[in-house]
């Protein structure tokens, strides 16, 4: 039995790959771990619905999912906050170094030559 | 009692605005942090108490009994020496009163923005990030961009590293930055730095708020260069450093960046040559003087003047 974050990741990534919204019965049949139960993947899909990384349509008698924003759209907010450059000063990480500008950048690179030379 | 508060209150923001020019401080990084947390505190608590202490005046007996002497005034519809007639103290203690109301809730505020960027940005990096073996124990972000952060919880810390870092720096560099991210996760510096970011948002047209914010910062990032300094070569954190500002990673947000550069090339200055700690007599000094500066904001409160 994977955990339920891990069964989170997989469903995510099924939906990514697969253009269009899908049905629990058809992510499900797209899973890799088949014998898991169709109650399952339906929890998962609700909780991931609840946390809105995904959105619902009805269609018929059952719910077709798919992802409230792609991923790398997902990986580029996480970017914009790991560089600090959401613009609210946030202080939800603490970061190793902060983005410098392109002249600095400069300054920096040639003190990293001279570094290295020594 | 009001002026000696005002004094204090004066005082720690003028040495808020010393210490923000200081060297001094990147020498004992850990003490002047402890030092700027008491300057915080007393700075909140001497504002405070200077107004409450003229409005309360009448009563006597200090701060702390004036306002129960005052809250028993107005369940007994005023009856004491205190009456709203008088407008100065009426304004004092609503200023006062107000002032203590918007330190907290700022506070609160921030913390609960905080706690909530983190949930969200815990739940993305659950889909998104993956275990690298090269690096255990680190959630690895498919981005060509240069990032190294932690993300702070209750029960665990997450360290996090884009692709983009991985092919960035050399393994020995790549141990030095998880060692400082190490430090920041093991000694808890987004509580440090937290009430100074709420201060931050309350107040951001004031020089001397943002000054301390940046400085506690650049204190914090000292720390844990002196923390990882003991499990790696300095020299390559360093570099690390230096090819991390270097790599530009994005194009870069408007506002001041001017403060960036040159806080990385502090820390590489610090990390290749260091200089000497400050003495331990004068280390032990500050702590104590921070300690005795805390207490005092709370004794002047207390105290029946």
């Amino acid at each position: 039995m994977k955990g339920l974050g891990e069964l989170e990741r997989s469903i995510m990534d099924i939906l990514w790959a697969h253009d269009g919204p899908l049905t629990a019965r058809e992510v499900g049949r797209l899973m890799a771990d088949r014998d898991l139960a169709p109650t399952t993947v339906m929890t998962v899909l609700d909780r991931l619905t609840r946390k809105g990384f995904l959105n619902r349509t009805r269609d018929g008698r059952a719910w077709r999912y798919e992802p409230g924003a792609s991923r790398d759209a997902y990986v580029a907010e996480l970017m914009l906050e790991a560089l600090d450059m959401t613009g609210d000063r946030s202080a939800a990480l603490t970061r190793f170094a902060q983005t410098v500008s392109g002249t600095e950048a400069e300054i920096l690179r040639k003190a990293l030559t001279e570094l290295e030379e020594e | 009692m009001a002026a000696v508060l005002a004094a204090l209150a004066t005082a720690c923001a003028v040495g808020a605005w010393r210490l923000s020019l200081a060297r001094w401080p990147w020498r004992a990084p850990r003490a002047a942090i402890f030092f700027w947390q008491s300057l915080g505190v007393t700075w909140g608590l001497a504002s405070v108490g200077a107004l409450l202490a003229f409005a309360l005046a009448p009563y006597g007996g200090g701060v702390v009994y004036g306002l129960g002497a005052f809250a028993d005034a107005v369940v007994s519809f005023g009856h004491g020496p205190f009456t709203l007639a008088d407008l100065p103290r009426a304004l004092a203690l609503a200023a006062g009163l107000m002032l203590l109301a918007v330190l907290v809730s700022v506070l609160l505020v921030a913390t609960a923005r905080t706690v909530r960027a983190r949930r969200r940005h815990r739940a993305l990096l659950a889909l998104i990030s993956r275990e690298d073996p090269g690096v255990p124990g680190v959630r690895v972000v498919d981005h060509p961009g240069a990032a190294a952060y932690c993300l702070p919880g209750i029960m665990s810390s997450d360290v996090v590293v884009s692709a983009g870092t991985l092919s960035l720096l050399s393994a020995d560099e790549l141990k030095a930055v998880l060692a400082h991210e190490a430090a920041h996760v093991r000694e808890r510096h987004d509580l440090v730095l937290l009430p100074f970011t709420a201060l931050r948002w309350l107040l951001p047209w004031v020089g001397v708020v943002r000054d301390a914010h940046s400085s506690v910062a650049l204190l914090i990032e000292m720390a844990a260069d002196d923390r990882a300094r003991r499990y790696c070569c300095p020299r390559r954190l360093a570099t690390a450093l230096l090819r991390f500002g270097a790599a530009g990673q994005l194009p870069a947000p408007s506002g001041a960046l001017g403060a960036a550069g040159a806080q990385v090339m502090a820390r590489v200055d610090r990390l290749v040559r260091p200089g000497p700690a400050l003495p331990r007599r004068c280390r032990y000094g500050l702590v104590t003087f921070s300690m005795l500066l805390s207490v005092s904001g709370p004794l002047l409160w207390i105290y029946p003047g």
